[in-house]
């Protein structure tokens, strides 16, 4: 399970930009149910995801993953917990290193590393094993370097990645967004596939409100570092793109009122 | 070129294999330009002098020499991973403190080990001339010293600190600690360094505060060269690359001096260098712009 309460993160704080990205947001995830969060530019889904990974530090409120306070633990310390795709392609894999040392490398996520040779003849068989089932034909360039394959390509290995060591949670940062449209079907279908397989306990950021209501079962939108929506069940059934967007729509207007407000 | 001058060159070039695969260690593995090494090396040779002279086993004396390059590495990635100093200005910070450093731990800028006992002396005599002698030496200490770090950057410690280098926001994902893979590499690397400054002193019979000018270049010269010539094929052909980038660039050095046709003079060895360097750097160039 995974617990956000009350979380503030402040950027630039007491400086003339400073910037109240999250304001108190408050998230229980049931272990194995599958969170799309939403949002415009700015509304803090990054932070939100990054609070959660470890990138972000809130400077109030307290995050609990699985049954551990993870709230001040860097990137590193809590990666044992939780497994991560990027939205570029190229951050969430070693370009310089062949398929199959990506593989070990995210195999031992979270735990010691030793001398032990990373890519033994039996590690080496299980990972041609998991990329085959891909059915992109990689499983023959296990030794090609990662920059060799496309975007595509290097999400489809990214969230074999994010699967080969054992974690509490799954974090999927707008990783169809650098894709074209194919390919993003594809990956989509691909992470559906996994997660519900291994029944893992998912908080996908997107921008895609398509993506967010077709994927998953609760859907939360930010706005303002606030959450403003949080649907799941027969509401989120159905809830359509349009309902959506009209959401969007008074959020923003409401917004602008305010600032008429202020200047009249 | 007498074959004298070839082994000579063969051996300085095995000598400096060691100074190659640090190099390589930070340059290339950790993505961290250190500029430590111009101190490391001739740090490595003054520890090793001393201690010899001092009489202790020239073998306990060349691993204290790399127990001191190791502290070296470390004062670098201090201050850049705790202070954050620049990586570049980092090295320079302790390069030049390493100076002082090394006049202090000899006293003086020069200390000679003429008939002191070194790793070599039990080797001499044994039938094999000396010239013969000293490369065959270093150079199976070169072998031993390939085939560990090999072993280590494809083991799991070794993938976490290439991925450091290669991908370091990455590298945090996947749980590694990224600041002690910077300490531990940079330890590793300045280590290798000064083991060179040890047989060094060990093999040309002194130490000298100076000995340590432009051994970074000397290493890059080699890094390069080695990958011109074997490309980047893995972890092995590269470092096998460096040891034989840097035999070849002390031949190319000898025969570039000691042709007389040329008209060079010792004191052209750092002209010659850059020039060799340059070439070494625009060679992969021109062969792609040949291929496409």
């Amino acid at each position: 399970m995974i617990k956000l309460e009350n979380i503030q993160v402040v950027f630039g704080k007491g400086t003339p930009l400073q910037k109240q990205a999250l304001n108190g947001v408050s998230l229980t995830i049931e272990e194995g149910s599958f969170v799309t969060v939403i949002g415009s530019n700015g509304a803090g889904k990054s932070t939100l995801l990054g609070v959660l990974a470890g990138d972000v530090l809130p400077s109030g409120g307290r995050v609990t993953i699985g049954s551990t306070d993870v709230t001040r633990k860097g990137t590193a310390a809590r990666a044992g917990l939780v497994a991560r795709v990027f939205q570029d392609p190229l951050t969430g894999s070693c370009g310089a290193l062949s398929i199959e040392e990506n593989l070990a490398l995210a195999a031992r996520r979270g735990e010691r590393r030793g001398l032990t040779p990373a890519l033994g003849s039996r590690r080496r068989e299980h990972f041609r094993e998991r990329i085959a089932e891909l059915n992109l034909g990689l499983e023959n360039r296990m030794r090609d370097r990662m920059d060799l394959l496309s975007g595509g390509q290097r999400q489809a290995v990214s969230l074999v990645m994010a699967t080969l060591a054992g974690s509490e949670v799954l974090l999927l940062d707008e990783h169809t967004a650098a894709l074209d449209p194919g390919m993003a079907e594809f990956i989509m279908n691909l992470t559906q596939k996994i997660v519900s397989e291994r029944k893992l306990t998912t908080l996908m950021v997107t921008h895609s409100m398509r993506q967010a209501l077709d994927f998953g079962h609760r859907t939360v939108m930010l706005h303002g570092g606030e959450t403003v929506l949080d649907v799941a069940g027969d509401s989120r059934k159905t809830l359509q793109v349009e309902d959506l967007i009209a959401m969007f729509r008074r959020i923003r207007g409401q917004t602008l009122d305010d600032d008429a407000l202020l200047i009249g | 070129m007498s074959q004298i001058a070839f082994w000579g060159a063969v051996e300085l070039g095995l000598v400096y294999a060691f100074v190659a695969v640090g190099v390589f260690l930070a340059f290339r593995v950790l993505d961290f330009p250190d500029l430590t090494v111009d101190g490391s090396f001739p740090l490595g040779a003054a520890v090793t002098a001393v201690l010899i002279i001092a009489g202790v086993n020239p073998w306990l004396a060349a691993a204290v020499a790399m127990v001191a390059g190791a502290t070296a590495g470390i004062v670098t990635a201090l201050l850049n991973v705790r202070f954050k100093i620049l990586n570049l200005l980092a090295s320079i910070l302790t390069m030049i403190a390493l100076f002082s450093v090394n006049l202090r731990v000899m006293g003086k800028p020069n200390v000679a080990l003429i008939n002191a006992d070194t790793m070599l002396s039990p080797f001499y005599g044994l039938g094999l001339r000396d010239f013969y002698v000293r490369p065959l030496f270093v150079g199976i200490l070169v072998l031993v010293a390939v085939v560990l770090v090999w072993r280590f950057l494809e083991s799991d410690a070794g993938l976490a600190m290439r991925a450091t280098g290669a991908n370091a926001r990455m590298a945090r994902a996947q749980g590694v600690d990224t600041s002690r893979q910077i300490y531990l590499g940079m330890a590793i690397s300045n280590a290798l360094v000064a083991f060179g400054g040890a047989l060094f002193a060990q093999t040309n019979g002194f130490a000298d505060v100076t000995s340590g000018v432009g051994t970074i270049v000397v290493g890059l010269a080699a890094v390069i060269i080695g990958e011109t010539l074997f490309g980047a094929r893995g972890i092995l052909i590269a470092l096998v690359g460096c040891v034989f980038g840097s035999i070849l660039y002390r031949i190319a050095i000898q025969v570039a001096l000691s042709t007389d046709t040329l008209g060079l003079q010792a004191s052209d060895l750092n002209f010659v260098t850059a020039v060799l360097v340059t070439v070494a750097l625009i060679l992969p160039r021109l062969r792609r712009r040949g291929a496409a």
